[in-house]
C-alpha cells in the first residue's frame, strides 16, 4: 500500500521535453565549473569528518598529554613526543585513590561473556524453532519478541532490582549477566531468526537426498553457512552488555562489583577538580574494545533497516 | 537430538519416514527449543513488568524492603504522580529535549547522507570512517569526552573563547545552567545518533534509480524539489522508522544524562524520565511511585512503536 502511494507521487514519470536536448549539452561542458563544485563538497566533506572525528581524537589527545598541558590556559593539540606521556593511563589503572581497574575489567569481560553465550545459544535454538517448523503461536511469539524490545529497561530498572535482591544477587556476576540476557536475547533471537531464514531449506533437502540425516544436514549443511550471523549477533550482544550503564548502576552496588562503565563514571564524581587527563584515559579503555567489535559488525546494522523499505 | 531429525524431517519430506500418528500431536520439539527463551523472557521481562503494575498500586516504601507488608493504595500512586507538578516537569523537558533532538538529528543526517551522494569515492569513505567513529563510542565515553571539552575550568570551549574574545571564560560553568547542560546532552545525543541515521537514508537514497532522478532533472526540477518530489516519497517508510526509533532512543536517554549531572549539573532541574525513575525509586526508595512513573512511561514507549511493530510485521510478511 504504501509502496504503491510512493509510486504514485512520483513527478518523474512525466512525459520528456524537448529541452532535454540542451540540457544534455551542458554535461559536455561543465568540466571547470564542476571542478569549483566538486572541490566545495570535498570541503565540507572534510568539514563533516572533522566534526565527527574532533571528539575522538580530543579525548586521545589529552589522555597522551601530563597534566601541567592540560590544565593549563594554553591549549595543547598534540603530544608533542617532548611532552608525551603514559602517566594518565598508569594513574587511571593503578592509582590507590580509585575504584581498581582490575576487577571492574574482570566484571565486564565475565558479564559480557556469560551474557554472550548464553543468548547465543539460546537465541540460536529459539530461531530454529521459529524458522524450520511451523506451529500454532509461531506468529504471536515473534510478535511478542518485536514488542519485548520495545520496553525501555530504564523503566524496569525498579522491579529488577527488587527480583534480582529478593534472590539475593544484587552484587553478583550471575544477577547482572540474567539481566543482560534477559534484555538482549529479543534482539538476539530476531537477527539470527533473520539469519537461520536466508539459509533455504532446499540445501537441507538436497543433503538429505544424498543420503544425510535430517539433523546431519543441518549441522553439516545450515550451520556452517550460519557462521557470519552469529558472529555478527554475538558482537551486537557483546557492545550491549559492554557499553550498558543503568543496569549495572542498579545491580551492582559495591565498589568492586563494578563494571568499567562504573568505574569510568567514578572518574566523574570524585573531586571538583577533575583529573581530565586520568579520566580521557579511563574512556579510552571502556572504548577500544567496543570500538573494534563496532566496526566488525557495522554494516549490518543499518542494512537490516533498508533492505525491502525500498523497492520501486 | 533424534526426535529433533524427526520431527524436522516430518514437513517437507513426509516420503521416508511415515510419521501418520504425530500429525495431531501438540508440536513439542519447537516449543521445547523455544523453552529456555520462554523461561528467561518470562521470568526476566513478564514478571517485571506484572510486578512493576502491582508495586503501581501498592505504598511501597524503604520499609516494604525490609520486610514490612505492602498495603494496597488503589490508583494513589498515579494521582500523586499525576498531580505532582514535579513529574509533569520531567515528562515536558524530556519531550522538548526529544523533539528537539530527533529534528536535528533527522535533518543533519539526512543531509549528510545527501553530501553523501553527491561525493566521489574517497571523499565519502572520509565521511564514513568519521560517522563510524563517532557512532561506535559508547555512550559514557562520549558523555565523559563532551564533558571535557565545555570543562568549567580549562575545557576547550572556555580556552577558545577567551581566546577569542578577550574576556576570560575560564571558570564558567556550561553546566550549571540548565539550557546549557540541554545543549551539551543535545551535542552528546545528536553527534552520536546521526551516523546511524546518515548511514541509512543514504543506504536508502542510492537505492533510488538514477534515471528517475536524471529525469526530473531534466524537467528542470531544483535540488530542493528534487529531494521534496522525487527522493523523499521513495524513502519515506524508512524517514517514519528513523523518526520513530529516534523518538524512542532520545525519550529514554539516561547515561548522558546522569553521567553529566555528575559532572556538573543541576540534578532537581535536568532530570529527564529515566533519570527521574531511577532518582525515585533508587535514590530515594519510594518504589511505589516509581513503578507508577515507570508504567507510565512503557506505556508511552509501546504507543510511539505501534507504527514501527506494525510496520516491520508486514515488511516480514509474519
Amino acid at each position: 500500500m504504501n509502496r504503491a502511494r510512493t509510486a504514485d507521487l512520483e513527478p518523474a514519470a512525466p512525459p520528456r521535453r524537448p529541452e532535454a536536448v540542451p540540457t544534455a549539452g551542458t554535461k559536455i561542458r561543465r568540466s571547470p565549473a564542476r571542478r569549483v563544485k566538486e572541490a566545495g563538497w570535498g570541503l565540507v566533506a572534510i568539514l563533516v569528518f572533522a566534526v565527527f572525528v574532533f571528539p575522538v581524537y580530543w579525548m586521545l589527545n589529552t589522555s597522551f598529554l601530563p597534566n601541567n598541558r592540560i590544565r593549563g590556559e594554553e591549549i595543547s593539540f598534540f603530544p608533542t613526543p617532548d611532552v608525551f606521556t603514559l602517566d594518565n593511563y598508569r594513574s587511571a589503572m593503578f592509582s590507590e585513590e580509585r575504584a581498581p581497574f582490575g576487577p571492574a575489567v574482570l566484571n565486564s569481560i565475565s558479564a559480557t561473556f556469560i551474557t554472550l553465550v548464553v543468548c547465543l545459544v539460546i537465541g540460536f535454538v529459539a530461531s530454529i524453532a521459529l524458522t524450520r517448523f511451523t506451529f500454532k503461536g509461531r506468529r504471536t511469539f515473534i510478535i511478542l519478541i518485536l514488542v519485548i524490545q520495545m520496553i525501555p529497561g530504564e523503566a524496569m530498572i525498579i522491579s529488577l532490582y527488587r527480583i534480582i535482591d529478593g534472590w539475593a544477587l544484587i552484587n553478583t556476576i550471575i544477577g547482572l549477566s540474567l539481566v543482560y540476557v534477559a534484555g538482549v536475547l529479543p534482539f538476539t533471537i530476531w537477527t539470527l531468526r533473520g539469519f537461520v531464514a536466508g539459509v533455504p531449506k532446499e540445501l537441507e533437502e538436497a543433503a538429505m537426498v544424498d543420503g544425510c540425516s535430517p539433523a546431519g544436514a543441518f549441522w553439516r549443511v545450515t550451520f556452517p553457512l550460519l557462521a557470519p550471523g552469529l558472529v555478527a549477533t554475538g558482537i551486537f550482544a557483546f557492545i550491549n552488555a559492554w557499553n550498558d550503564f543503568v543496569l549495572a548502576l542498579v545491580i551492582m552496588q559495591r565498589p568492586d562489583t563494578m563494571t568499567l562503565t562504573l568505574w569510568l563514571r567514578t572518574f566523574l564524581m570524585v573531586t571538583q577538580a577533575t583529573n581530565w587527563g586520568a579520566v580521557m584515559a579511563a574512556a579510552v579503555l571502556v572504548a577500544i574494545p567496543a570500538v573494534i567489535f563496532f566496526l566488525i559488525v557495522q554494516g549490518r546494522m543499518s542494512g537490516g533497516l533498508v533492505a525491502g523499505a525500498v523497492k520501486g | 537430538m533424534s526426535s529433533l531429525a524427526t520431527e524436522a524431517a516430518a514437513p517437507p519430506a513426509p516420503a521416508p519416514t511415515p510419521p501418520r500418528p504425530r500429525r495431531r500431536r501438540f508440536p513439542t520439539v519447537p516449543w521445547l527449543l523455544l523453552s529456555a527463551s520462554i523461561l528467561i523472557l518470562g521470568v526476566l521481562t513478564g514478571y517485571p513488568v506484572v510486578r512493576m503494575l502491582i508495586m503501581s498500586f501498592q505504598e511501597y516504601e524503604r520499609a516494604q524492603v525490609m520486610g514490612m507488608p505492602a498495603d494496597w493504595v488503589g490508583l494513589d500512586n498515579y494521582v500523586a504522580v499525576l498531580t505532582d507538578s514535579g513529574f509533569w516537569a520531567v515528562l515536558g523537558r524530556s519531550i522538548v529535549f526529544m523533539v528537539v533532538a530527533v529534528t536535528l538529528t533527522m535533518v543533519l543526517g539526512t543531509l549528510i547522507a545527501l553530501l553523501m551522494m553527491r561525493l566521489g569515492k574517497k571523499m565519502r569513505l572520509l565521511v564514513a570512517v568519521g560517522l563510524l567513529l563517532a557512532w561506535s563510542m559508547p555512550p559514557l565515553s562520549s558523555t565523559t569526552i563532551w564533558g571535557w571539552i565545555f570543562d568549567t575550568e580549562y575545557g576547550l570551549v572556555n580556552n577558545l573563547l577567551t581566546r577569542v574574545t578577550g574576556d576570560r571564560w575560564f571558570g564558567h560553568s556550561w553546566l550549571l545552567d540548565p539550557l546549557g547542560f540541554f545543549t551539551i546532552l543535545t551535542f552528546i545525543i545528536v553527534w552520536g545518533a546521526i551516523p546511524f541515521v546518515a548511514f541509512t537514508m543514504y543506504a536508502g537514497l542510492s537505492q533510488i534509480p538514477g534515471e528517475v532522478l536524471e529525469a526530473a532533472q531534466l524537467d528542470g526540477a531544483g535540488a530542493f524539489a528534487r529531494f521534496r518530489l522525487v527522493m523523499l516519497p521513495y524513502v519515506r517508510t524508512i524517514v517514519t522508522v528513523l523518526i520513530v526509533l529516534s523518538m524512542i532512543w532520545d525519550l529514554k536517554v539516561f547515561p548522558q544524562v546522569y553521567a553529566l549531572q555528575d559532572i556538573g549539573g543541576d540534578r532537581e532541574k535536568t532530570n529527564t524520565i529515566g533519570v527521574y525513575i531511577y532518582q525515585m525509586g533508587m535514590g530515594q526508595g519510594h518504589f511505589g511511585t516509581a513503578s507508577a512513573i515507570a508504567f507510565v512511561f512503557v506505556a508511552i514507549m509501546l504507543l510511539l512503536s505501534v507504527y514501527y511493530v506494525r510496520r516491520t510485521i508486514k515488511e516480514e510478511e509474519l
